[in-house]
């Protein structure tokens, strides 16, 4: 046994982005099932990646499954495509797909996310892939995915909205800041994965293809594109998104979602976008210009 | 600026990784490990991560908990992953325990039983005295004396011999062709015992081992006797398509562990002894007398008894097993989850700003009547 | 690390040696014709074109085959039409997918038609149960044409506002039974219309008014 194994020991045995095609094939017909019931959540064979569970490996499958040579690839995690684990991401697709990666929202075919969604719209054709800890939106109400699965069967949905009518009872608001559940295509109840709120209206009526991967729970589901996704809220306590007095420190927008960041140890703090590609190319865009306001005025003496 | 302080950065990850090699290699005047000396000297830790990566393989699980530096639970999570990659040739036929070629059989049911009680190698009898004179190298060791016979090719499972007189359940071949196959299919509940199996065969050691204690402690009804527990080699087969009959492909140690357990009967079935069972590839014998317990409290529901501890809850027990899960998700939280921070610092503020102004409000309403 | 296209091991048995040829690379021309299939899902109503040529078994387009190809093996009990069963595309299933057989429409997880005025009305396939809606069966059927039929007016997921399409050579009952299946939602089986090289989606959430 061990002999045949051994050819593969070496870096070369890999195949193209990791998995085998078996796996690719089951991952494929989940997620065809997946776009064909809107945030259902399909149950797949997950398999175990070099990734640890929690860490993003239901987001790596589903892209696995998706990407080609001719893909440009972008990861984000919290917004930024420098933090840790999407750097890390990203080089496990340089690795083992060998594949073209780009910061810009605008050029990417594929978009990995985990926490949020990019603030510069997405077009028709791209595909964004959430990673997901935990796909039930049920769970806080019943641990059991045996009875979970009945209420969404049959649409139950009642003790989810009791839940947040009672935290309009005791604090007069919904106290849910992410991955706030939605109902999708008017059926099903959807967790968003922990996006914040501000990011759920995104989800509606988007162009892109929006892929989720729940690896340790082995769930997929999906949102095609120009599909209704609501909020869940009450008439009298609607959906509200978060909002910022000031803007970004950086850019000045006032329209993306901030970051809190601490200066000093004296509790100093700034806020700056989440985003930083939507970041970047609106300081790039001010500096330009700022530079041909400076070469006009200049012209002009 | 300090706002680059809150990303990390490519070269800072490369580090990080050369870091963990330096760390692994330690100090480089001593002589570097072999997977061969891991494979001989940690023959247990090996057997657990092949038993626990579900792979049998023992150069792998050498490599793996050498590049883990010990650590099992990551040495597994390696194994498994490698796992990933390997296309799935074939199912091979059911193992045959009877025919073992045993190293290791005890009953604690008879005294004497056909084939006999073989002891062979376990810290069983040992005192457990830090032996010192094995921290000096080139330790002259006496040879264990080899039976006079070899033990007989066929020896017959102990349990078996209740069959005979109905006082134990009767095991019988469902004629189910497809197994479960947990390493390509989700759970799904209610589970079937293969499933249920599976899932504790790979499950953590010490996870199966504190439920199977706890069934031992009044949260659960287990009243168990080591009907027999057995270590040696069997061989895997397969049937190729092509040639229509089996093949071996491989020669595998495994445990086995065959509980027997009271139940008291229904108003269908009348008392009889109903079984656990625990096998693992290696040796590892504390984990399959674990599991024998732990798949014989599952049975709770099938057997009409009450599903009232957690050893008894298959979704509670087969949800969280798993190690390279729940160590996955547990570490998860290392990650920056600062936008949802951010959302709940924004929505503590409010909270608390409301609450305030709901205090004063009445603060005021108070003073003014 | 070396990235390298790998095949699946298979065992061969005594096929015929004039077996048409499968994928030439097996993964890259199957995440091609998957992410054409996934457009096709996603935008229903809209012709997607596979940018590659395949060879094809009769009676297969080569989208058919491509389809085939790419989504189906030993997991996948697929159920034949008559014409497909009895042709040369029946063997090549079973020796590039190892495709398992299904006894019936109701077992099938995928259904392979190229003659769709002889096929079984939409009620006879998998709508998948109440719980797992997604284990309804897959149809893949084979129209002369994709865009020259009797117009029809689509609707939802997937649509921005309306698509107008034309399914050529459908049986009369086709759309009063896809009516039904809107009816089962969540169940419900889903469809892959193919022709020459394009494919168009029809997922069981469309509406459609013939």
């Amino acid at each position: 046994m061990s002999a045949s194994i051994t050819t593969n020991h070496n870096d070369s045995g890999y195949n193209f982005a990791y998995l085998d095609e078996q796996t690719k094939r089951m991952i494929r017909r989940s997620l065809l099932k997946a776009l064909s019931i809107p945030g259902y959540q399909v149950p797949f064979g997950g398999r175990e990646m070099p990734l640890a569970y929690g860490w993003g490996t239901g987001g790596i499958q589903v892209t696995a499954a998706v990407i080609g040579p001719d893909d440009r690839l972008k990861v984000i995690d919290q917004g930024a495509d420098d933090t840790t684990n999407a750097v890390s991401i990203r080089r496990f697709f340089e690795t083992v797909a060998d594949v073209a990666v780009t910061e810009s929202t605008e050029d990417a075919t594929i978009v990995q996310t985990r926490h949020r969604i990019p603030e510069t719209p997405l077009k028709e054709d791209q595909i964004l892939v959430y990673q997901v800890p935990q796909p039930e939106p049920l769970k806080k109400i019943d641990p059991r995915e045996t009875e979970t699965r009945k209420m969404h069967a049959y649409g139950e949905y009642g003790a989810m909205q009791v839940t947040l009518y009672e935290d309009i009872a005791r604090f007069g608001r919904i106290a849910k800041a992410y991955d706030y559940p939605a109902i999708v295509n008017g059926r099903h109840l959807m967790s968003p994965s922990p996006i914040p709120k501000f990011d759920n209206p995104k989800m509606e009526n988007n162009p892109a293809i929006q892929l989720f991967g729940a690896g340790r729970e082995k769930r997929i589901y999906a949102i095609p594109p120009y599909t209704s996704v609501r909020s869940l809220d009450f008439d009298d306590h609607p959906f509200e998104v978060q909002s910022w007095k000031g803007c970004c420190a950086l850019c000045g927008s006032t329209e993306s979602y901030l970051d809190e960041v601490i200066t000093d140890d004296k509790g100093s703090r700034m806020f700056v976008c989440s985003d930083t590609d939507f970041c970047n190319t609106r300081q790039a865009e001010k500096t330009a210009t700022a530079v041909a306001d400076d070469q006009a005025s200049g012209e002009e003496a | 600026m300090a706002y680059v302080a809150v990303k990390g950065g490519e070269q800072a990850i490369l580090n990080t990784h050369r870091l963990i090699s330096e760390t692994r290699r330690g100090n480089q005047a001593l002589a570097e490990l072999t997977l061969a000396q891991i494979s001989a000297q940690f023959g247990l830790a090996v057997d657990r991560v092949m038993a626990e990566g579900s792979i049998y393989d023992r150069e792998l699980a050498a490599l793996a908990l050498k590049q883990a530096q010990g650590d099992m639970i990551e040495a597994i999570f390696l194994l498994r992953a490698y796992r990933t990659t390997l296309p799935r040739i074939a199912a091979s036929e059911p193992v045959d325990t009877s025919e073992m070629a045993i190293r290791r059989r005890v009953s604690a049911t008879f005294k004497d039983i056909p084939g006999g009680q073989v002891l062979g190698p376990t810290y069983d009898y040992t005192h457990r005295l830090l032996d010192f004179a094995l921290a000096a190298e080139g330790l002259e060791r006496s040879q264990a004396v080899v039976a006079a016979a070899p033990l007989d090719e066929q020896v017959p499972q102990v349990i078996d011999l209740l069959d005979s007189e109905g006082l134990i359940e009767e095991e019988s071949d469902d004629g189910q062709e497809e197994v479960f196959d947990l390493t390509r299919e989700p759970m799904r509940f209610p589970a079937g015992r293969d499933q249920r199996l599976q899932n504790l065969a790979r499950g953590d050691e010490g996870f199966v081992l504190g439920l199977a204690y706890s069934t031992l402690r009044g949260y659960g009804h287990n009243h168990p006797f080591v009907g027999e527990l057995r270590l040696g080699e069997v061989m895997v087969e397969i049937v190729p398509e092509e040639l229509g009959f089996p093949v071996a492909i491989a020669e595998i140690t495994v445990t086995e562990c065959q509980m027997i357990n009271q139940f008291r009967g229904s108003a269908e079935k009348p008392p009889q002894f109903t079984r656990g069972y625990g096998l693992t590839f290696g040796h590892n014998e504390r984990k399959v007398m674990a599991m024998s317990l732990v798949d014989r409290a599952m049975r709770a529901r099938e057997l009409g008894e009450d599903v009232r501890y957690p050893a008894q809850d298959e979704e509670f027990v087969l949800s969280h097993a798993d190690n390279v899960e729940a160590n996955g998700f547990v570490t998860h939280f290392k990650l920056p989850h600062y936008v949802d921070f951010q959302g709940e610092l924004q929505l503590v503020r409010q909270l608390r700003a409301e609450h305030e102004a709901t205090r004063e409000a009445a603060q005021m309403k108070e003073a003014a009547e | 690390m070396t990235i390298q296209s790998s095949t699946s091991l298979r065992a061969v048995t005594s096929y015929d040696a004039s077996l048409k040829p499968g994928f030439i690379d097996p993964v890259f021309d199957a995440q091609a014709v998957f992410r054409a299939s996934l457009l096709a899902t996603a935008y229903p109503g809209r012709v997607v074109s596979l940018d590659r040529s395949f060879t094809a078994p009769r009676p297969f387009s080569p989208a058919t085959a491509a389809l085939c190809l790419t989504l189906m093996d030993f997991e996948t009990p697929t159920w034949l039409d008559h014409q497909t069963s009895c042709a040369e595309a029946a063997q090549w299933l079973g020796f590039h997918c190892g495709l398992a057989v299904a006894e019936g429409p109701m077992a099938a997880r995928f259904a392979i038609v190229t003659d769709p005025l002889t096929m079984p009305r939409l009620f006879e396939f998998h709508p998948g149960n109440v719980e797992y809606p997604d284990r309804s069966t897959t149809l893949i059927i084979q129209v002369p044409s994709l865009t020259e039929g009797p117009p029809t007016a689509w609707t939802g997921p997937g649509i921005k506002t309306s698509a107008t399409v034309g399914i050529g050579d459908l049986p009369f009952w086709f759309w009063s039974d896809w009516d039904l299946n809107g009816e089962l939602y969540p169940r419900g089986i889903d469809v892959l219309f193919t022709n020459g090289n394009a494919l168009m989606g029809l997922p069981r959430t469309i509406t459609v008014e013939a």
